[in-house]
């Protein structure tokens, strides 16, 4: 994985100074909170409900054992004891002090870590797939460039006070793994008939209250033009990006008002005058320099035979949580965050700590945050796959449940987020528990439901198989039900099915939806393809029950 | 208010003239707007000219008369409107402006290093010159080009 240098250790340090003298000069009262806002938040610093939210950036979603310890420890010591992983492969900590920040980055900082632009109208922290550089499917690892792109867009002079936050996702796979097209802007790397490897460039996409799916910009850029096409798509937005309406300042609303072909034109005339100037190039050397650190590690030949373990629950982990890895011997392998009942994606400090120690004990080097808000071992020994589960299993994480219908994404909701008009948590933790019988959940197959508590989408709603959105109703929370929507690559946005649930009914829905589809279901569907044969009618008819429906 | 000017506080010869408001000797700075209107005469004065634009302005609207004027000022309405970090590039890199390129309105102490990078070098600011120079020591090297000359630091690493 990626390692500073001199330079990028001393640009975190000087940073670290640098919002330590802004969080002197709000305490003294030299910034107003107006000013001070986009500061803070430029370092993932949010004004909850209840505390401060510090949001760290975890690139791409890679961490090191090192950096894991690091993170129980600051749960620790400035936390309550957990942290929780979100959609955006970061990390929160909910009941921070403004006082500690400081001290908290400078100790984020000693194991090359920081919270830099995870929030705020910036380019934010990129994101890729949590497979790189294990998946069978994978044409390149696409962490090098998420990487290049990392610093690139460091206190980007030009773009650190865009018209609204911009996120950037890379995949390198068939699969994506990365919601690329629900994104501000997503690289994908193709190869062409040639063979040759490029980028795919999209933007337009995002969730938020006007969901869109992103329009390709880019057919194939050539690698060393990268940077020069993302800064003439940075430029188009903030020069022309709305300002006047937080709500239409994305960048998907200009590509909607312009039109595709006409934000491509733009975007094309930009990129030849950036390209004219050519002071954007990366050097070889330092592309070579980068990928270097993603090399993969040393792998053995090894038999690739399936491991088999005297503990009969093994398997059902290995058929669930296990994914294909490129190299024979080898597998990746879910942590799941999603323990039946448990809030998704929150970690405690005696987890993240023994998580670690167990990547020492079988040499991983490495382990990925998921934006399903699970986390990955990329390259585990097939044969030590029943030795890892052991531990796991005593540190309740081994939940054999990666894409079945309990992995529930969910944002943290009006349990702690000042935007949310709804909780997310009790709704994912009912869920589960109603769906929480394994062979129930095997019949029902590969299913993603996504929870957001506002319009905001941060738990992805949009994009789920089932996406549930909160609402506020004079002071109640309601549910709304989405169905059909999917952030792999055959991105589509849910349609919304009608009115709202009340809380103590949404739950009750969701099992009539389901209901409804395995009697609807043809051959080995998922859910999701049987939706798009047989649309709405069919679930909307028995989700509101024969009460509910007569109350409407 | 106080002018800086690379770096260090400096007077300033021009004069902000309203629109409709008569120009005085020396060096003028008026709107875009009475610019296009009174392009002919104001350009015939013996006098340096600045041209104030607005943050939804671009550069473009000056065309080739960017080359005659002395001064180009870009207010900020809001220190969160960023449009005129694109457009000071754009003068720089693009459209070769080499004369004082001046920020003016709302932009706070912690957007002086960009508004340095992207072309600005003079400001309308009550930030003392003490302060200003504070800012711009903030953070050494840099990962990305700009307007500023400065090498990346994708460039240093590699000679």
């Amino acid at each position: 994985m990626y390692r500073y240098d001199e330079f990028d250790a001393k640009f975190v340090r000087e940073r670290v100074a640098q919002f330590r003298y802004q969080v002197e000069r709000r305490l003294a009262g030299e910034l107003t909170e107006d000013e001070f806002k986009p500061l803070r938040l430029m370092n993932g610093l949010y004004l909850q409900l209840h505390a401060y939210m510090l949001r760290i950036a975890i690139p791409y979603g890679t961490l090191s054992a090192r950096q894991l310890r690091k993170l129980a420890h600051i749960a620790r010591k400035y936390d309550k004891g957990y942290g929780h992983f979100t959609t955006r492969q970061n990390l929160q900590f909910n009941w921070i002090r403004l006082v500690d920040v400081p001290d908290l980055l400078a100790e984020l900082a000693e194991v090359e870590m920081h919270c830099l632009q995870t929030s705020g109208n910036c380019i934010r922290n990129v994101t890729a797939d949590h497979f790189a550089g294990a998946a069978a499917d994978e044409i390149e690892d696409p962490r090098p460039l998420a990487e290049i792109i990392r610093q690139w867009s460091t206190l980007h002079p030009e773009f650190t006070y865009l018209p609204r936050k911009f996120k950037i996702a890379v995949g390198g796979a068939a699969h994506d793994r990365a919601a690329l097209k629900f994104h501000d802007m997503a690289v994908e790397i193709v190869r062409n008939e040639a063979g040759e490897t490029g980028y795919r460039v999209h933007a337009g996409g995002g969730m938020g209250r006007t969901p869109h799916v992103g329009h390709v910009v880019g057919e194939f850029v050539a690698r060393a033009d990268i940077l020069a096409f993302l800064e003439a798509v940075m430029r188009v937005y903030n020069q022309s990006g709305r300002r006047d309406n937080i709500y239409k300042a994305r960048i998907k609303i200009l590509v909607a008002a312009l039109g595709a072909d006409e934000m491509k034109a733009q975007i094309a005339r930009e990129f030849d005058e950036i390209k004219k100037a050519g002071t954007l190039a990366v050097p070889q050397a330092e592309l070579d320099r980068i990928a270097a650190y993603f090399a993969p590690p040393a792998f053995e030949d090894l038999p690739d035979d399936e491991p088999t373990s005297l503990d009969p629950t093994f398997a059902n982990w290995l058929r669930q949580n296990v994914s294909p890895h490129r190299k024979p011997g080898y597998a990746i392998a879910t942590i799941s965050l999603k323990p039946i009942g448990g809030v998704p994606g929150d970690a405690g400090h005696g987890q993240m700590d023994a998580v670690a120690g167990l990547m020492d004990e079988f040499g991983l080097a490495e382990i990925r945050v998921s934006h399903e808000q699970n986390l990955v071992l990329p390259h585990v020994r097939k044969k030590d796959l029943p030795a890892i589960y052991k531990k796991l299993k005593a540190l309740q994480l081994a939940t054999p449940n990666a894409g079945l219908i309990t992995d529930i994404i969910a944002c943290p909701g009006l349990d702690y987020c000042d935007l949310a008009n709804a909780r997310s948590i009790p709704v994912a933790q009912d869920l589960a528990r109603r769906f929480a019988d394994l062979s129930r959940q095997h019949d029902i197959g590969e299913l993603k439901i996504k929870i957001s508590g506002c319009i905001n989408a941060c738990g992805h709603h949009h994009a789920g198989h089932i996406g549930i959105l909160g609402v506020d109703k004079k002071g109640v929370e309601y549910y709304q039900l989405q169905l059909g929507g999917s952030g792999a690559e055959d991105a589509s946005i849910g349609d919304i099915m009608g009115p709202g649930f009340p809380a103590g009914e949404i739950g009750g829905a969701v099992e009539r939806v389901i209901d409804a589809y395995l009697e609807l279901r043809e051959g080995n569907e998922r859910f999701l393809d049987t939706y798009r044969r047989v649309g709405m009618e069919p679930f909307k008819n028995v989700a509101y029950g024969e009460q509910m429906y007569a109350a409407h | 208010m106080p002018l800086i000017r690379h770096g260090a506080a400096a007077g300033d010869s021009f004069v902000t003239v309203a629109d409709g408001e008569p120009l005085p000797a020396g060096g003028a700075i008026v709107s875009l707007g009475r610019f296009k209107s009174e392009r002919a005469a104001l350009l015939a004065r013996n006098a340096p000219l600045g041209v104030r634009l607005a943050s939804a302005q671009p550069p473009q609207e000056l065309g080739e008369d960017v080359h005659r004027l002395s001064v180009i000022v870009y207010e900020f309405p809001v220190f969160r409107d960023g449009r005129p970090f694109s457009w000071a590039r754009m003068l720089r890199t693009r459209l070769g402006y080499t004369g004082e390129l001046r920020a003016t309105g709302h932009f706070l102490y912690d957007q002086i290093a960009f508004l340095v990078r992207t072309g600005f070098d003079a400001f309308e600011t009550n930030i003392p010159p003490r302060d200003f120079a504070r800012a711009l020591r903030e953070i050494t090297d840099v990962y990305q080009p700009s307007a500023d000359g400065r090498s990346a630091i994708s460039k240093l690493r590699t000679g």
